[in-house]
């Protein structure tokens, strides 16, 4: 009777996509059709997050309140990073793995595809459940993303957030426990592990970090719970806990996150500067190197976040050097990507110009990192705009235009058509120029004394917010560019992409088909080592 | 109504102060870099903040310079052929090494100011700062070996910026000014008083969430934390208003709890606080709240 | 299939992700409504969570039960094998690093925030201002911090439950390898008593830690509302017993599989990932007992 009823399940998946709109999108097992549904997912938590930082600057356009109640305002700088951090980077990145890993080392698909997307369809449910505390009674999170207590216990809404957190961390782990299994097990014949393009070996490390610390902030949010709810004392001083304790565990798991967002970032900017130089990535062991100690020290460096809570004099210098030693496995890197396109032939196609400005723009992020390093500069620094400075540097031209360019480098092989380079220029052009009218003057408002997330402000620092908030708007509406771009791309292009849609691309992603067929390397593909952009393993 | 356009005057006041290194008391419109401060340690952080600053310039100009250099000469369409090479460890080794050495110097540098900052020891005078939503109390402990009674008292945010700032009020911010100096949401009914030329300690709590306490004149922030005192010190130089604001998030009104420093000679200092200890002896005035216990 | 079935699986497409997702999200959301439901106001949140709950149980049933029988077809080879059994290695993993926030908050509240509330070291000054009458303990003289939250309370003590407690998971951890030996040399019926033996050992640990739970709640005044020393307890013990449920009925689900001839010699991972996990909780155990009962 064991063996009654086994062919319930036909097996439809050498037969391209299914025909339903549902069975294809809701009940997916494909890797490419989840990639999809997570960029997607990410696009629309872009702008949804975009919208909020609108909110934020057209509040901040001038001094004095003109828009928006200050309780409202600090919803929004909640939910602008939730929505970034959680709805739209991560996502993003999981769609791009998703795509391409098994693209890239010659896999059918993912390891655990049923997994896979339970993985994806967690996150339209954890946002819904978080945007929702905006209409609730007593208002969504406003104690900023990182929940800080005693402050986020205050809130009516930290249910919700941290079990939309929680569903976030399932989804996380699950995406990470697969790519894992996808990447270690599922690689064709051939592809080592040392000649595996240097994307899939950021996420490799990445999974790890997503694996390591995404319970972690499982755990700390469980106690703010228990906190808030059932009477526990974890972060109360008079109960013998600690407000601190709860920032150690949640940077323990922030470090960390910090670095799942720009690891894969480095992987992406690895596979492009290559391709459109036209020659293999500079010191190939030293990048997974790099990108390997980078993960190791973002273990060790997490109170760099809590200079200013009064940490034992011992414990500051610790975290200051070492998280000053991580300017050399990062410097390593730029170096790097600066000696591939020297002696290249170059060529600067859209792909190539976003990744050109991640490599400017986010070592910027990385000397402003460096100089937050030092305790006693940090003293100062600390909760400014130059913090906020930072970090979008980071995150926006770091990240986000990796991402951009990830995605201008593959959209032909995943449409089959080309997408408009001059709006793809134009797009360029506008988000990097606005880019830095919008970040680069926040620098001089926290030196100046500008604290964060303040919905109002002196009228000393009126003129780089109005400057600020000007490249804000232009930023944001340069976005709709990548909106036409896209859906241009997918619905309207007529201009065929080859298979190898770059002249100087290599990678087995380039020998399937553009469009790539709903199934792909169904019988492992036999591996040339010309074919990969690193198939010598010499250095 | 002002627009808040470039006002010549204000920038070269900036200018003038950048170019000087004179010590300005407040932020002024269009100010680029760190105040270098008022007290003998508040130089640290300006210093470590203008090496760095220097030191990542000159790598950003040689890095950025060469990947220039790079887009310039290996362009396909100037005929630019690519080469094979994917390796140089001399190279490798040297942008390894010469990294070390800089982060070396700059920690060196770092500990220093850190190990000086983190000695409170020889203070002549504590004050307790108490963040509260959305205030700052401040208690005056011991002055000169002294302990000091019921001299303490709530610092609120001023009421014209407190009217100014309501949602829709139709105030000008650039009308809230104090002898001719814009103190919109930088200025607070009672100010913290203290003498120059003497070691303060600050003992920092607060009553309900976490705050944190910034003067950028005093040259560091530190957290004012429920349940926990965190400490830190200043000996101001030169007399003055020195502002602030509370620097970690605390809830809806977390922009409006300014921090006032107003540092006085020592004799105006002792004057005041001799006031103040003869206002409080004959009736028992309201004591620093019960500490944090929150339910 | 083709003939390169011996070297790929990808599974067809499937409605037990989406049917995961919704039962969890009505669980989380009825369960985030019970929580704000005002005291006596009979929201829609219970509903909701039992509604989710159930369906959690019924989705659990339904994928596994697909997975049983793809499995039973024949249709897993090596590669999937060794997929699943990653997937389990570093889902174990990731519940480690969940534990290990927990031991975190235990290390830090017992080695740094304790002490330093009762003026040790770091806390001089919290002590001093704020906390004067707080002489720091650990267990039942301090652990619940200065303000005493929850009133006096008792620790347990380890060598009487806790003690039979581990002992019992130890023992259960040599029956489930014994049955893990059975089952590769194909003795069914010792793997059935074994097994067995595992899920009854399981079950009475469960019931002595439900017995410990409530002597701590009526005889020691030991709760959760304990102070950080009943808030880590709780949490630390209560989390375990969850998993020791969770494995308990993961066992006996791998009883009655076995009970219908599921698993043969060389292919029988379900039952691997559930001793795996079994062991994991064991492990999680002994630290327990040495830092939250013994130390």
């Amino acid at each position: 009777m064991a063996h009654a009823a086994t062919h319930d399940q036909h097996d439809d998946h050498h037969h391209g996509a299914p025909k339903g709109f549902f069975a294809r999108w809701v009940m997916s097992t494909n890797h490419k059709d989840i990639g999809t549904l997570y960029l997607v997912l990410s696009l629309i938590a872009f702008f949804i997050g975009g919208s909020f930082a609108m909110v934020i600057r057209a509040e901040l356009f001038k001094p004095g309140l003109q828009l928006v109640q200050p309780y409202f305002f600090n919803e929004m700088t909640t939910l602008h990073a939730l929505v970034m951090i959680f709805g739209a980077v991560m996502p993003a990145f999981v769609g791009l793995g998703n795509w391409m890993i098994p693209l890239m080392i010659g896999a059918p698909d993912m390891a655990l595809p049923r997994m896979n997307n339970l993985s994806f369809w967690l996150l339209p449910f954890a946002f819904v459940l978080l945007l929702s505390t905006l209409f609730l009674p007593g208002g969504g999170p406003a104690g900023g993303w990182t929940l800080y207590p005693p402050l986020s216990l205050q809130g009516q809404s930290l249910a919700y957030s941290v079990f939309a957190i929680h569903l976030m961390g399932i989804s996380s782990i699950m995406g990470a426990i697969n790519i894992i299994a996808t990447i270690l097990n599922l690689r064709a014949p051939g592809m080592d592990l040392l000649k595996m393009p240097v994307f899939v070996w950021t996420w490799l490390i990445t999974a790890f970090l997503l694996i390591a610390v995404m319970p972690v902030l499982a755990g700390a949010v469980t106690m703010l719970l228990t906190d808030k709810y059932f009477g526990t004392s974890f972060f109360n001083a008079a109960g013998g806990g600690d407000p601190v304790l709860y920032q150690h565990i949640f940077w323990f798991f922030g470090h960390p996150e910090v670095y799942i967002m720009i690891l894969p970032a480095f992987g992406l900017i690895s596979e492009i500067i290559p391709t459109f130089a036209r020659k293999p990535i500079f010191g190939y062991k030293a990048m997974v190197f790099a990108v390997a100690s980078i993960a190791f020290l973002s273990f060790i460096v997490w109170a760099h976040h809590m200079f200013a809570v009064g940490l034992p004099l011992g414990a500051d210098i610790f975290f200051m050097y070492a998280t000053m030693l991580i300017a050399v496995p990062t410097g390593v890197k730029v170096f790097n990507w600066v000696s591939t396109m020297w002696g290249g032939s170059m060529s600067f196609e859209t792909p190539m110009l976003w990744a050109v400005a991640f490599v400017i723009l986010f070592t910027i992020g990385g000397f402003s990192g460096l100089m937050l390093a030092l305790v006693p500069a940090d003293f100062q620094y600390h909760d400014s705009y130059f913090v906020v400075a930072h970090f979008h540097y980071v995150l926006v031209t770091g990240a986000i235009f990796a991402i951009i360019a990830g995605v201008y480098y593959w959209l032909p092989k995943w449409t089959g058509r080309m997408y408009s380079e001059f709006w793809g220029k134009v797009h360029f052009w506008n988000s990097v120029v606005w880019v830095n009218v919008l970040f680069f003057p926040q620098h001089f408002l926290g030196l100046a004394g500008m604290p964060r997330r303040i919905p109002d402000y002196n009228v000393a620092f009126a003129n780089f917010n109005m400057v600020s908030s000007i490249g804000g708007f232009l930023f944001g509406a340069s976005q709709l560019i990548f909106l036409g771009v896209i859906v241009h791309c997918v619905f309207f292009s007529r201009k065929q992409a080859l298979d190898r849609v770059w002249e100087g691309a290599r990678g087995l992603e380039w020998t399937v088909p553009s469009p790539a067929p709903h199934h792909t390397f169904e019988v492992p593909p036999l591996i040339h080592d010309e074919d990969l952009a690193h198939g010598h393993a010499v250095d | 109504m002002t627009t808040g356009g470039i006002r010549i005057k204000a920038w070269a006041a900036t200018a003038c102060a950048l170019l000087c290194g004179v010590a300005w008391a407040n932020p002024k419109p269009g100010q680029l870099n760190m105040p270098r401060g008022v007290t003998e340690w508040s130089e640290r952080p300006y210093l470590l903040n203008n090496v760095a600053l220097g030191v990542c310039v000159v790598i950003g100009v040689l890095v950025f310079g060469a990947m220039a250099i790079a887009m310039v000469r290996f362009r396909k369409s100037r005929g630019a052929v690519a080469e094979k090479w994917t390796h140089n460890t001399t190279l490798e080794i040297v942008w390894t090494t010469i990294p070390v050495l800089i982060l070396v110097v700059l920690a060196y540098l770092a500990t220093g100011g850190l190990t000086t900052f983190a000695d409170t020891t020889g203070s002549q005078m504590t004050v307790k700062v108490t963040g509260y939503q959305w205030k700052w109390r401040y208690d005056y402990v011991e002055y000169r070996g002294k302990a000091i009674d019921k001299v303490g008292f709530m610092s609120r945010l001023d009421a014209q910026s407190d009217e100014t700032r309501q949602l829709g009020s139709g105030l000008d911010p650039h009308a809230v000014q104090v002898d001719g100096e814009n103190t919109y949401l930088l200025n607070v009914d009672e100010p913290l008083v203290v003498p120059v030329g003497v070691k303060i300690r600050f003992v920092i709590t607060a009553g309900d969430v976490i705050h944190s306490w910034w003067v950028p004149d005093l040259g560091w922030k530190i957290d004012a934390i429920p349940g926990i005192v965190n400490a830190a010190w200043a000996t101001i130089k030169t007399p003055g208003v020195y502002r602030g604001q509370c620097a970690e998030l605390c809830g809806q009104d977390h922009g409006f709890m300014p921090v006032v420093v107003k540092a006085v000679t020592r004799s105006e200092f002792e004057q005041w606080l001799a006031q103040r200890q003869a206002r409080a002896a004959p009736a028992p005035a309201a004591t620093a709240p019960a500490p944090a216990k929150q339910g | 299939m083709g003939q390169h079935q011996d070297v790929y699986f990808v599974p067809s497409k499937s409605q037990w992700p989406i049917v995961a997702a919704v039962v969890l999200f009505l669980t989380v959301f009825g369960a985030g409504h019970w929580l704000n439901a005002e005291p006596g106001e009979s929201g829609f949140g219970k509903t909701f969570l039992l509604i989710g709950f159930v369906g959690v149980l019924a989705m659990f049933f339904g994928w596994f039960r697909a997975v049983i029988r793809e499995s039973l077809a024949g249709r897993y080879n090596a590669q999937v094998d060794r997929s699943f059994r990653m997937g389990m290695m570093w889902f174990i993993f990731s519940e480690v690093m969940f534990f290990g926030a927990f031991f975190g908050a235990l290390f830090y509240a017992r080695l740094y925030a304790v002490p330093w509330l009762g003026g040790e070291g770091h806390g001089v000054l919290t002590h001093q201002f704020l906390w004067n009458d707080y002489a720091a303990a650990w267990g039942a003289n301090g652990g619940n911090g200065p303000a005493r939250i929850g009133g006096s309370f008792e620790t347990v003590p380890p060598w009487g439950m806790p003690l039979l407690n581990t002992l019992i998971l130890l023992t259960s951890s040599v029956t489930v390898t014994i049955a893990h030996h059975a089952i590769k040399d194909g003795h069914r019926g010792r793997v059935l008593l074994f097994l067995g033996l595992t899920v009854l050992l399981g079950a009475s640990f469960l019931y002595f830690q439900a017995n410990e739970y409530m002597e701590a709640y009526r005889e020691l005044n030991l709760t959760l509302k304990s102070g950080v020393y009943g808030s880590t307890f709780f949490m630390l013990t209560g989390f375990h017993g969850m998993h020791v449920t969770l494995g308990t009925i993961m066992l006996a689900v791998m009883w009655l599989r076995e009970l219908k001839g599921h698993f043969t010699r060389d292919h029988h991972f379900a039952f691997e990932a559930v001793a795996w996990y079994w062991h994991f909780v064991d492990v999680v155990w002994l630290g327990l007992f040495i830092f939250v009962y013994i130390l």
